[in-house]
């Protein structure tokens, strides 16, 4: 049954082809015999889940169920539970049990979801490899000497080993799209406001936005049409209506306006990736969309822009952890500057003390200008490339990374090269677009992705044109050897 | 950009973190690369260009009603701290 996708594990619960505490100790069997070797999960839920389950199959019994009813879950570790311990990843939340659930967490298990547990991360969301986290790297299940991608290394891994049939995932610079990428599977940014942060650690509160990795789009599709939509309890939460995104999916190709960056296409970029992104394009051809191409002049700017905006929130937004009311506490502290300072250096990662120091350096007295106010201009730029853009097209493509999976402790030495796996992400979160990753074929018997980047608030379409490119290919219904 | 080892530990105080001696060379370095990194937005021509600080920038500060919708929980809260007694934070004495 781990080979289904969410959309019939859902249609068996329902036809009562199977229960959900079946699928559950399915999943939960899964996770005892591969997590040793993946380290995909950082905590196990095993009896929650189960209890959950069989809540599930009541609900089921009486007629009562939704859509979710019983179908398994894993969150992403950023995500509070109430009860549950939530650690981001990093030694200062080690200790930290959440008092209370974030908004995704609760609607999905008010949808009746089965939370199987809690996965693996780089270090407070600040990474691309996994390789950050204080509970140490993810394997990618493609090639365990890879890594999986992150900072959603851990429920990219899960769901490509099938260990649970969909994960939640947050994406400031590519979080959630390039370990979908690098893990063949389907993980969708939505517009930023679009799903409530309430609950979700913060690490750059203008990029920061959560989503879901699936192994299809039409999961994905089910799976936000429950997490999105207005959270009185999140400032920056948009009232606007959810579409039926399942319904959407249909909606016909015929004339959809493809644009093809050329700046996507220079140096830095794997010619066999990028070989992969034309066979696309064919198939939408034939789908009937027109490819046209197109220019983002200031896309050069995303990513030294990224790195001046995400360290500068995140050396404010970490700045909470004091050691005082929640997390990590040095032994003995002398006073209190020394409480402060040696139970953050304990605490921190070397990863999330360069992001701190770096955005303290360029907020400090006297950079202020020179850094932070001249990154937000240039993130004006980038914005008003992608805005001209969809005054001509209704979607953009290109590729979701440059390469495929790197080896682990390849991209650690230098933090610039590390950076750079996110050029083609970084700019969407700086606009605040939606994205979406897709598999787009094999370079090196290694997954790689297609990303399609749209319009504010035009999620449906991206899961459409995701969906029946689906339809006509088989990329998606790949599993990792070992892990069918 | 080449941040000297005391750059590093003024940078490191503003920030509350303690690093230790040794690290402090490797620190110099990384952020120096990524100070330079950075340094290409310079290129960019921004002299017509307003600041952009949030992606929607249409909307406004959202306001609710003034009335309470937060009941106290504060003992649930202090099970995550380090040290409290009789429901106040602890921390080493600051005034002698």
């Amino acid at each position: 049954m781990h080979t289904k996708t969410l959309t019939q594990l859902a249609r068996d619960l329902k036809a009562r082809k199977l229960s959900s505490e079946e699928l559950t100790r399915a999943y939960l069997a899964r996770i005892e015999r591969f997590n040793p070797e993946l380290n995909a999960f950082i905590t196990v839920l095993q009896e929650q889940a189960l209890t959950t389950a069989r809540a599930a199959d009541a609900c089921i019994g009486k007629g009562d169920a939704g859509p979710l009813t019983g179908l398994p879950i894993a969150h992403k570790d950023i995500f509070c539970t109430r009860g549950v311990k939530t650690s981001c990843g990093s030694k200062m939340l080690d200790n930290f049990v959440a008092p209370y659930d974030a908004t995704i967490v609760e609607r999905l298990r008010q949808n009746g979801m089965v939370l199987l547990g809690k996965t693996n991360m780089d270090e407070f969301a600040m990474g691309s490899s996994n390789e950050t986290s204080f509970y140490g790297p993810v394997k990618n299940p493609w090639d365990p000497t890879r890594v999986p991608g992150g900072s959603s290394g851990g429920s990219a891994a899960a769901v490509a080993a099938r260990l649970a049939p969909a994960a939640t995932g947050t994406d400031t610079g590519g979080s959630i799209r390039q370990p979908a990428a690098l893990t063949g599977l389907t993980g969708i940014k939505p517009t930023y406001g679009r799903v409530s942060r309430y609950g979700m650690i913060a690490f750059a509160s203008s990029l920061d936005q959560a989503g879901v990795i699936t192994c299809t789009a039409e999961d994905a599709a089910l799976l936000l049409g429950a997490m999105a939509g207005f959270d009185p309890r999140d400032s920056t939460s948009v009232d606007r209506p959810v579409p039926d995104y399942t319904a959407e999916l249909e909606h016909p190709l015929k004339g959809l306006r493809i644009g093809l960056p050329k700046e996507f296409f220079d140096r830095g970029l794997d010619g066999r990736v990028g070989e992969a992104v034309y066979a696309a394009l064919t198939v939408y051809k034939k789908l009937g969309a027109e490819v046209r191409d197109i220019s983002l002049p200031n896309f050069w700017l995303s990513v030294p822009t990224y790195y001046v905006v995400a360290p500068a929130e995140c050396s404010s937004n970490l700045s909470r952890f004091d050691g005082v009311r929640f997390g990590h506490r040095c032994e003995n502290p002398v006073d209190l500057m020394d409480l402060y300072t040696r139970s953050r250096g304990e605490g921190f990662g070397a990863e999330v003390k360069r992001r701190i120091m770096t955005g303290t350096y360029v907020l400090s007295a006297g950079y202020y200008d020179a850094y932070y106010l001249k990154a937000q201009k240039t993130r004006t730029l980038i914005r008003q490339d992608f805005i001209a853009a969809f005054e001509n097209v209704d979607v953009i493509m290109g590729p979701a990374t440059p390469t495929p999976a790197f080896g682990l402790g390849e991209k650690t030495e230098d933090p610039i090269t590390m950076y750079l796996n996110d050029i083609y992400a970084n700019g969407v979160n700086l606009a605040g677009l939606p994205g979406i990753s897709i598999p787009m074929g094999f370079v090196d018997k290694l997954p790689v992705g297609l990303q399609i980047i749209g319009n504010y608030f035009d999620e449906a379409r991206l899961l459409s044109a995701a969906h029946q490119y689906q339809r006509e290919t088989d990329w998606h219904t790949r599993i990792p050897k070992g892990f069918e | 950009m080449s941040l000297t080892p005391d750059d590093v530990r003024t940078i490191a105080r503003l920030a509350r973190l303690a690093i230790s001696e040794q690290d402090i060379p490797r620190y110099a370095d990384n952020l120096s690369r990524i100070l330079d990194f950075v340094a290409q937005l310079d290129q960019a021509d921004t002299s017509h260009v307003a600041p952009m600080a949030h992606p929607l920038s249409s909307l406004t500060q959202r306001l609710r009603d003034d009335v309470v919708t937060e009941t106290s929980q504060r003992d649930l809260f202090q099970e995550n701290a380090p040290q409290v007694d009789a429901g106040l934070y602890l921390v080493p004495k600051v005034i002698e």
